[in-house]
């Protein structure tokens, strides 16, 4: 990530105290103790399992793929026999289970892939802006107000029905509108940091600005950029199937969460059963992911843990 | 107060015209040109008609200049006729103002009577099964997918049980000011577009309520003797409502956001609807005015929160 960028220059070859792992030790003693959170983050691991495993799952398990149509058994009901219909079958009597998981492949691409583009761009900007300050920070500002100012639906809504981008290029375009909440934070505590004695001291001995962002103020922060990038993952994948709901996100044949649902929902009189596992499998992952943010949060910051 | 208003109103300006210039070149960049668009399939339109077309829009010119006659329509009212019906893209999209501002009002007006209390009460009972289950909640409310739980609602109220109607704003034939139709159309999707907010209150509120009942002048109005209801809801709850009010940006913009979805799912026929469509039928006017009239409303309400926060934190002018 942004970390490997500084290694260019490199003045003073200090040795570096390991401070880091105690956070992270401590915190992951809390972890194990939070059972909620535990949880959440097994749900988490099973579907992201589930649906990197959807080709092995398909072949071996249900015998089917998640293209195969099956004109004699539309709207099926869901039943064990055979397995591939667990959840029922769609319109051409295509496998609702397999395509549950192959969808689950594209939405949490998306959901993490773009969180990732979004963390980088937002950590960059924000401690550009709370570490340079005047000018630079007016610009980001601005541009973070502007930016906010648009309905976020809006905005996709215009840039997928102008562009019709491919699954990559929305991920892209997702992970470059959602970056000014991790701005606003890490500017936020840049402000309050680049004025403590260790970066004074770091600047005494030569480091240069981007040397101090990275190396001193950047560790600082990231513990909690962690527990806003896990919430934004679960955001992420809400406005992902939402925007694939109205037909402009991710579109048919390849399967995602969101678009499964614009099928069903046209045909939900006859078969309610495909409307509702898309929904769930959509609430249970952000939901989940939603856990994990709040229980790292209080696992890394033992102060919020009595509210 | 006044200066403080201008002020703000002042730093509008830049933020607009930086809306202007994104969406700009949004619609410039897209691949397609729009002249081909409106020829497309024409048999009797040739290379030289389309490039006199492209001079007689001024699709020819540097895109700076393109910006500045575009922008200078804009602020004239003017933002093109709609590819579709042939009528001015501002004048379609006011006409579906009301009913985007009725479902939005609406909504909000649930989120505060019903998320300001669940916070407060999960906060005065804290530790309790009532606290636990309105923090579950709050976690809940805001991970269900809006466009989900509407079609859910209608499966379950509309469709099984026959309650409520499950699109629209008034059922069709009824008279305009039949307000108990007018109610039984709007609950459901006014939920539906609420709930994250409710849940976002409440969630709020309760951390606010927390810290606010530990201050010393909170146990002061106790040992002066007053009842716990004037304690809570006279000196506590006004100063822990302060800091709401900045939330009311996120809350307002999610807002925004969602009633484009919730006017799909419930065929309300608001703007986030209209733009929608303009947007399918690749109806640029239209998606253009859409965009720009649902930020200039978002910035528009980020005015007023900044200028209600002024008036109950009257420490905020100071700075």
């Amino acid at each position: 990530m942004a970390v490997g960028a500084q290694t260019a220059t490199r003045p003073l070859e200090l040795p570096q105290p390991r401070g880091s792992a105690g956070l992270w030790s401590t915190a992951w003693y809390s972890l194990r103790r939070d059972r909620l959170t535990m949880a959440a983050g097994a749900v988490v691991l099973l579907i992201i399992l589930l649906s990197v495993g959807a080709p092995l799952l398909a072949e071996y398990v249900f015998r089917t793929t998640f293209d195969k149509q099956d004109l004699l058994h539309t709207y099926g009901a869901p039943t064990l026999d055979p397995p591939a219909y667990l959840l029922g079958s769609d319109e051409v009597g295509r496998s609702q289970v397999v395509r549950l998981f192959y969808g689950g492949q594209v939405s949490l691409f998306v959901g993490f892939v773009a969180a990732f583009i979004q963390l980088t761009i937002g950590v960059l900007l924000g401690l550009m802006a709370g570490y340079f300050r005047g000018r630079v920070d007016d610009l980001i500002t601005w541009f973070i107000t502007t930016l906010n100012s648009i309905p976020t639906i809006f905005l996709l809504i215009i840039i997928s029905a102008l562009f019709a981008p491919g699954p990559i290029t929305l991920t892209i375009i997702i992970g470059t509108i959602f970056w000014t909440g991790i701005t606003n934070f890490v500017r936020g505590q840049t402000f309050a940091l680049r004025e403590r004695e260790f970066v004074t001291a770091a600047r005494t001995v030569g480091a240069t600005s981007w040397r101090i962002m990275l190396r001193h103020i950047l560790p600082n922060v990231l513990p909690l950029i962690f527990v806003l990038t896990a919430i934004d993952v679960g955001t992420i994948i809400l406005a992902e199937s939402a925007l694939s709901y109205l037909g402009l996100g991710i579109v048919p044949p390849t399967p995602s969460w969101g678009n499964m649902l614009t099928n069903a929902a046209s045909y939900f009189n006859r078969a309610p059963w495909l409307v509702a596992s898309p929904g769930a499998m959509i609430f249970l992952t952000v939901l989940c992911l939603y856990l994990v943010g709040d229980g790292l949060r209080d696992a890394l910051d033992p102060r919020l843990k009595s509210r | 107060m006044w200066k403080y208003v201008i002020r703000r109103l002042l730093y509008a300006i830049p933020t607009l015209l930086g809306i202007s210039v994104i969406v700009f070149l949004i619609t410039r960049l897209a691949p397609g040109d729009p002249i081909r668009l409106y020829t497309f399939g024409a048999l009797n339109v040739t290379e030289e008609d389309i490039q006199g077309l492209r001079a007689y829009y001024g699709l020819d010119k540097p895109l700076a200049i393109q910006y500045v006659n575009w922008i200078w329509q804009v602020l004239h009212g003017d933002f093109g006729m709609s590819l579709i019906y042939h009528q001015p893209a501002l004048a379609l999209l006011f006409e579906r103002m009301g009913a985007t501002l009725q479902l939005t009002f609406t909504a909000l007006f649930l989120q505060l009577v019903i998320g300001i209390p669940l916070g407060v009460m999960a906060a005065l009972r804290r530790g309790s099964w009532v606290d636990n289950v309105i923090r579950v909640f709050g976690v809940i409310g805001h991970a269900i997918p809006q466009f989900w739980l509407g079609l859910m609602a209608i499966i379950l109220v509309s469709v099984t049980l026959r309650l409520l109607p499950s699109q629209g704003v008034l059922t069709v034939g009824k008279d305009v000011w039949d307000i108990p139709d007018r109610l039984r159309h709007i609950i459901m999707p006014a939920f539906v577009l609420a709930l994250a907010g409710i849940a976002n209150y409440s969630r709020y509120l309760r951390t606010e309520t927390l810290d606010v009942i530990s201050q010393d002048y909170v146990r002061t109005a106790h040992a002066k003797g007053l009842a716990e209801r004037t304690v809570i809801y006279v000196h506590a709850l006004r100063n822990a409502l302060i800091p709401m009010v900045t939330a009311l940006g996120g809350i307002l913009a999610v807002l925004v956001s969602g009633a484009l979805v919730v006017e799909q799912v419930f065929t309300w026929p608001g703007v986030g609807q209209f733009t929608y469509a303009a947007a399918r039928a690749k109806d640029y006017p239209v998606i253009m005015a859409g965009v720009m009239v649902a930020s200039t409303l978002l910035v528009l309400s980020y005015l007023l929160r900044d200028i209600a926060y002024a008036i109950v934190d009257p420490r905020i002018k100071v700075k």
